[in-house]
């Protein structure tokens, strides 16, 4: 620091940083985004490894038979759900009771704030069955949840069968030193969101639910089953959790090491491993997995019903089987006895999860990019954002001892007070835009031939988008305007407050922090009056979240066109805003009410007169 | 707790060193204790002159042989005479006393001769595979004619004791089997008065000296693996808690009962093989209500009782060894046989327990004798030990059978629940057994047919009992549920706070009663005793008692008592909120992700007896007897636990602290003092300093009045 404290250097770095600044900036951007891409190149990656001694070499053996009573089982599932037409809750009862397990279920009803039209629900009641294993002389300390979602139509039948043939096997074996839940929910996440919150007996998005009766103690490990047919060719594993949430890296290894033991064929992203990463096709494959990854992360959803079970500091993660094309198949019987060795080994563990990494990025399944590795590249681009900040900030003090200092502090009034509007106006649109939409839809629905859904995507877009003309009607409002100074100064702040959004933002969700970044800082660092305003418009938050949309198409091998990008851009609006109300996703308010206001305050540097 | 293990051979050692009666550790002890005894035994047949009922050539021949060897016992130990002659006196009384009628009198001395025979029963076994028989038995008779010179046989005493064993079997509802053992040694002396008891004959010596080391009233220490399923398997006879559960009444004459209960529960550590030692101030509180002494006794001050709870604690085979050991046969012979641990430890739950409390002597209570009750209580599982298959026996629940009733004891019986089952629709039990007893358990009047291992015939011609209960229905009918049980679980996410539910359901349907719940609560929960709320139906229960004790960080835990009404077919949830304290770095355990336990709340209650609501009336009864419900009690005792917490704490990440530290250390300490030091002070341009000589100069310029030089 000797450095700063000595004027005649301080000023020689200063300036340094002042002339070379642009080249800097954009010197770190491209560093920036070339450090993100290196981190799929095979060679700057790890290897996963198991972390967790109570998991990594103590053996167990899978002895699991009866997948094909379980397929059976779960055929007479499907019978009765479709007699039922739901949750048959008699029946699963009953089953669970004849297998020896503690039932108990639990009712919900859930009023959404606006028609959900992906899964064509408003009003949703429903009911979950929970049966507990419990272990033998345990004491109710720990337990481990297998879950199956009861799905509308014929999905998920053969989960719940080889969920209730694996009750069935585990309630003769000796070895449980934990309870072991099994339970299957109804309407997905409705349902796992009401079963969580009333294990933990909290309530934080107001649904209505009974209270359990059954409980097991502690949740350790929580494995989701999707299962949807008697045959799958390979078994694609899901991470990504509510806000970005990760399970414990261990819980992936676990997954790989019994794929690879037993023999099936395990994906990540539903992608499967490749072992060409000179090729630049093995490097594309690893970077699209890895880009989809990143993708998912930062949209804030769960991604399976295991998603809301990490708020709860509980390592999940979901199974899905796929059933493509392949010659080679895997029966039930195996993925019986893959889920037996994962709940042995899991059984084993003696504290919870937690030797492994929770930040990381899977390029493939083998391989992962830890916290150390990528956030560099995130610190790349927010390093441009102080590094302009500092050059507005050396640049104003420059022209400040110019005039005198008692004008200088004359000045600070009219300097600072259309700053401060400006900032509470692009707040209050922020604010707007995250109640309006869901508030106005029934005057919406009233005065516009529109269904509820899209009475609020549109109500939002309408709000999004007046939000555009702030600049030209607030100017005739306020004074004082117009000078080099004033747009600095704003620019100043607005560029110091993008950095500790994104700071923060990357730091829970470093996938969304950075694809912010990524279109943000562009703008916020090289935005003067004059730039055109169609860059402006179009690297917005709501045009990244169309880009977003259509490259997770492109990467999912889905290309869709526009006229369909565009509809799925509005129903993406849609679910964030339920996700938001259902199950606390942050991701809309974090848009809504601090990243669009901070984006209009740099859209007003653009219209400064 | 392994380490344990070699402790409890040094604490016998230290305790059994200066006894002149033990050669080794309390086994042998026990060993030479049975065969005084049975020499005792021994002439009460002479006495009655009756033979024994069944006799086959071979047995005669042995018994006679054994007669032999004994008379050269008895005739030798010159010693020894006067107990005998006491214990031949007593025996007569008991035998010929005139008035007891005459059918009594005959099945007394059948008993007693039955007992006897099953006792040469194990000297036949031991010599049976050794072909020179003779020889063997000559050995037999030096060996008793050994102890009997070299061990002074202890003086004639008066203290009477006796050992009653007891195994009661309850099919459950849910398709699994409650196995209960009783153990009752009662002596009538006083450990407490001026002389020191020296000779101990059923009551074990190591807990002997305990007591009257620590003056100790009553000590119940309880080890379990698992939790008792209230709701599947309705009360058990003992509740206690997952875990180790210590809790001691001292006489009022102890002065620092902080230090004998230390020092108790370290001897008591060595003795159970388990980590009682583990017991300290932050664990051990003094509920002022919810523990009342069980045996006679009018001390009721809270000062002197101590209770504590280890959840934490491993049960297993270690703790049962030294348990088994305190039994007057060990595990040789009566009902202990069935002890095999790997079996007792392949269930759903598993009990022991030890119980001494002073009890009346006689029905006039003028003085008291010492009752020491080992109990173990065990649940099989259907589907893991029975195969899923509703049928259980003796051999399949314990891979044994019974022989034989220990000879020490002066009962010893196998009950088997038939409660539901009067005429045997439900299940068929083999072999059928004449005697039936009644009693009431729990509020309940039960039916239980009864083995008396005492009695020859029970055995029948296998010369073994395995009870075999067959279900002929695949289900058995609903439990009534039971009336009063508890559930706990911590509500709420994040690693700051948390809330504490406790549930008690009260499922009478129109009767309510008062409960006292005892929760006790490591001080690294800091509870916000404001928060706590009770509410039953939805309205606020107000407490008619509560007794806080606050914590006090590493030095005691929170105890809160409270007597709380529940309303009939409710449910009261008490909440409570808390905060997690972060601990010193060298406080945390070894595994500090796993959690930290909190021990189970306790709930005790008088409930209204079941008596009252038994609806069915299939049963024949009397009109006249059915009217009122009331039959024997109205209401009883029943205690129970919940389950114990888990809850994780606030944990650093230990995996390399020292990089941490290094690392936070550094830029602490170069980043924040520059930066500070840049931000608080102004910089300002320096004139550049003038040399000594220029200085000097202008001094003398100035005082010659020449302008300076600059």
């Amino acid at each position: 620091m000797g450095l700063l404290s000595d004027p005649n250097r301080r000023r020689a770095l200063t300036n340094l940083l002042t002339r070379l600044n642009a080249p800097i900036c954009v010197v770190c951007y491209l560093a920036g985004v070339m450090w993100f891409m290196g981190l799929a190149f095979e060679p700057f990656t790890l290897r996963t490894y198991m972390s967790e001694n109570a998991m990594g070499s103590t053996m167990v053996e899978e002895h699991f038979p009866a997948g094909e009573r379980a397929l059976a089982t779960g055929r007479e599932f499907a019978a009765h759900k479709k007699k039922v037409g739901g949750m048959p809750v008699n029946w699963l009862v009953k089953t669970m009771e004849s297998r020896g397990l503690e039932v108990f279920t639990q009712s919900f009803t859930r009023k959404l704030p606006f028609p959900d039209e992906n899964k064509e629900r408003y009003l949703v009641r429903g009911t979950n069955v929970y049966g507990i294993l419990r272990a033998p002389r345990a004491s109710r300390t720990e337990a481990l949840v297998l879950t199956a979602p009861c799905s509308q139509g014929n999905a998920n039948n053969q989960a719940v069968g080889l969920l209730l043939g694996l009750a069935q096997y585990f309630r003769s074996q000796v070895y449980w030193a934990k309870d072991i839940i099994f339970l299957v929910n109804e309407h997905d996440l409705i349902g796992m969101q009401a079963w969580l919150e009333g294990y933990h007996h909290t309530n934080t998005t107001g649904g209505d639910w009974s209270p359990l009766h059954g409980r097991g103690g502690s949740i350790q490990a929580s494995l989701s089953l999707e299962l949807s047919s008697d045959v799958i060719t390979s078994l694609d594993l899901v991470l990504e959790g509510l806000n970005g949430q990760l399970p414990n890296l261990d819980l992936a290894n676990l997954f790989h090491a019994f794929c690879q033991k037993i023999g099936v064929l395990c994906t990540i992203q539903g992608k499967l491993q490749r072992n060409d990463w000179e090729s630049t096709s093995g490097y594309s494959h690893s970077a699209q997995t890895m880009m989809l990854m990143v993708l998912k992360q930062a949209s804030g959803r769960p991604w399976g019903d295991h998603g809301l079970f990490l708020r709860y500091h509980i390592e999940a993660a979901t199974i899905r089987g796929i059933n493509s094309f392949r010659q080679y198949k895997t029966d039930t019987t195996t993925i019986g006895r893959l889920l037996e060795g994962m709940y042995r080994k899991l059984n084993n563990l003696l504290e919870r999860l937690h030797q492994s990494y929770f930040f990381y990025l899977m390029p493939s399944l083998t391989r992962f990019v830890s916290i150390g590795y990528y956030m560099p590249a995130f610190g790349l681009l927010a390093v441009i954002l102080l590094l302009r900040a500092l050059d507005l900030w050396v640049q104003l003090g420059a022209s400040a001892p110019g005039t005198e200092d008692g004008l200088a502090e004359r000045e600070q009034d009219p300097r600072f007070l259309p700053l401060l509007n400006k900032l509470v106006i692009s707040h209050m649109t922020g604010v707007a835009l995250y109640c309006l939409p869901v508030m106005s839809q029934e005057m919406a629905v009233q005065h516009f031939p529109v269904s509820e859904t899209e009475a609020v995507v549109l109500t939002a877009i309408a709000i999004y988008t007046a939000g555009l003309a702030l600049p030209h009607n607030t100017h005739r409002l306020l004074q004082g305007e117009g000078t080099e100074h004033g747009w600095r100064v704003l620019k100043l702040v607005a560029l110091l407050y993008l950095a500790v959004l994104l700071g923060c933002t990357a730091l829970i969700n470093f996938s969304l922090g950075f694809i912010l970044a990524l279109s943000l800082v562009p703008i916020a660092a090289f935005i003067t009056p004059p730039l055109s305003a169609a860059i402006m418009v179009l690297l917005s938050p709501g045009c990244t979240l169309l880009y977003c949309v259509l490259i997770f198409q492109e990467l999912q091998e889905t290309p869709v066109s526009l006229q369909d990008g565009w509809m799925l851009f509005l129903s993406v609006i849609s679910q964030g805003i339920l996700d938001h109300s259902l199950y606390g996703s942050l991701v809309y308010p974090l848009l809504a009410l601090l990243i669009y206001p901070c984006w209009l305050l740099l859209w007003n540097i653009l219209f400064w007169k | 707790m392994a380490a344990f293990r070699s402790n409890i051979f040094m604490l016998a050692f230290f305790l059994c060193g200066f006894s002149v009666f033990v050669t080794g550790d309390v086994q042998t002890n026990q060993m030479n204790v049975a065969e005084t005894v049975f020499i005792d035994n021994v002439p009460t047949t002479e006495t009655d002159a009756s033979p024994p009922s069944v006799t086959e050539q071979s047995q005669t021949a042995e018994e006679k042989r054994l007669w032999e060897g004994t008379e050269v016992g008895t005739n030798l130990a010159d010693g020894a005479s006067d107990n005998k002659v006491d214990h031949v006196h007593d025996t007569m009384q008991a035998t010929d006393a005139p008035p007891s009628p005459p059918a009594k009198d005959q099945t007394q001395r059948f008993a007693f001769d039955e007992r006897i025979w099953e006792a040469t029963n194990v000297e036949i076994n031991l010599v049976e595979d050794a072909p020179p028989i003779r020889d063997k038995e000559a050995d037999e008779a030096d060996h008793v004619l050994d102890t009997m010179q070299t061990q002074d046989f202890p003086p004639p005493s008066t203290a009477k004791d006796q050992f009653q064993e007891e195994l009661v079997i309850k099919p459950l509802h849910s398709g699994d089997i409650y196995a209960s053992f009783q153990f009752r040694t009662q002596w009538d002396t006083d450990f407490l008065l001026g002389s020191k008891v020296s000779h101990y004959r059923l009551f074990p010596k190591s807990l002997g000296q305990v007591i009257s080391k620590f003056s100790v009233r009553e000590l119940h220490i309880s080890f379990t693996q698992g939790y008792w399923r209230t709701m599947q398997w309705g009360q058990p006879f003992l509740p206690s808690p997952p875990g180790a559960e210590l809790w001691v009444w001292f006489q009022d004459t102890v002065t620092d009962v902080d230090l004998a209960w230390k020092e108790l529960t370290n001897v008591l550590s060595g003795i159970f093989c388990a980590s009682l030692n583990f017991i300290d101030s932050t664990n051990t509180v003094q509920p002022s209500a919810s523990f009342k002494p069980l045996g006679v006794g009018n001390v009721t001050d809270q000062r002197f009782l101590r209770y504590a709870v280890l959840p934490r604690e491993i049960v297993c085979t270690e703790n049962l060894t030294p348990w088994k050991k305190l039994l007057p046969c060990g595990s040789k012979a009566g009902l202990a046989v069935l002890m095999k641990s790997e079996k007792l430890f392949h269930s759903s739950f598993h009990s022991q327990a030890l119980h001494i409390r002073p009890v009346c002597k006689d029905w006039q209570c003028k003085s008291t004798s010492w009752e020491l009750r080992q109990t173990l209580n065990v649940v099989f599982d259907l589907h893991t030990s029975g195969q899923g298959k509703r049928e259980w026996s003796l051999f399949k629940m314990f891979s044994r059978t019974l022989t034989e009733a220990c000879p020490l004891a002066s009962s010893s019986k196998v009950y088997v629940d038939i409660t539901d089952n009067p005429q045997g629709e439900l299940f068929e039990l083999s072999p059928a057994t004449p005697l039936v007893s009644q009693a009431v358990v729990l509020g309940d009047g039960r039916t239980y047919s009864v083995y008396d291992l005492t009695d020859h015939a029970t055995f029948g011609q296998t010369h073994s009992l395995n009870v075999l209960l067959r279900w002929r229905a695949a289900e058995s009918g609903e439990m009534l549920r039971p009336l009063l049980h508890g559930e706990r679980y911590v509500a709420g996410y994040g690693l700051q706070t948390g809330e504490i539910h406790t549930l008690v359901y009260n499922n009478h349907p129109y009767r309510a009663f008062p409960v006292l719940l005892l929760d006790t609560v490591p001080w690294y929960l800091r509870l916000y005793i404001h928060t706590l709320t009770v509410t039953s139906k939805g309205r606020d229960n107000k407490p008619s008692y509560i007794h806080y004790q606050p914590s006090k960080d590493r030095l005691q835990p929170h105890l809160l008592e409270m007597l709380i009404q529940l309303p009939p077919n409710s449910v009261t949830e008490v909440t409570v909120q808390f905060e997690r304290a972060l601990l010193k770095w060298t406080e945390y355990t070894p595994d500090p992700n796993h959690g930290f336990y909190v021990g189970s709340s306790v709930i005790s209650a008088l409930v209204p007896s079941v008596v009252a609501m038994d609806t069915n009336n299939t049963q024949e009864r009397p009109l006249f007897s059915s009217f009122f419900p009331c039959k024997e009690e109205s209401t009883y005792f029943m205690r129970i636990y919940t389950e114990p917490l888990l809850v994780n704490l606030p944990t650093p990440d230990f995996s390399m602290p020292y990089n941490v530290i290094c690392l936070t250390c550094t830029v602490v300490a170069v980043g924040y003092g520059s930066l500070y030091n840049l931000l608080t002070r102004t910089f300002q341009v320096e004139e550049p300093s003038q040399g000594l000589a220029k200085r000097l100069a202008n001094i003398i310029r100035r005082l010659r009045g020449v302008p300076l030089l600059t």
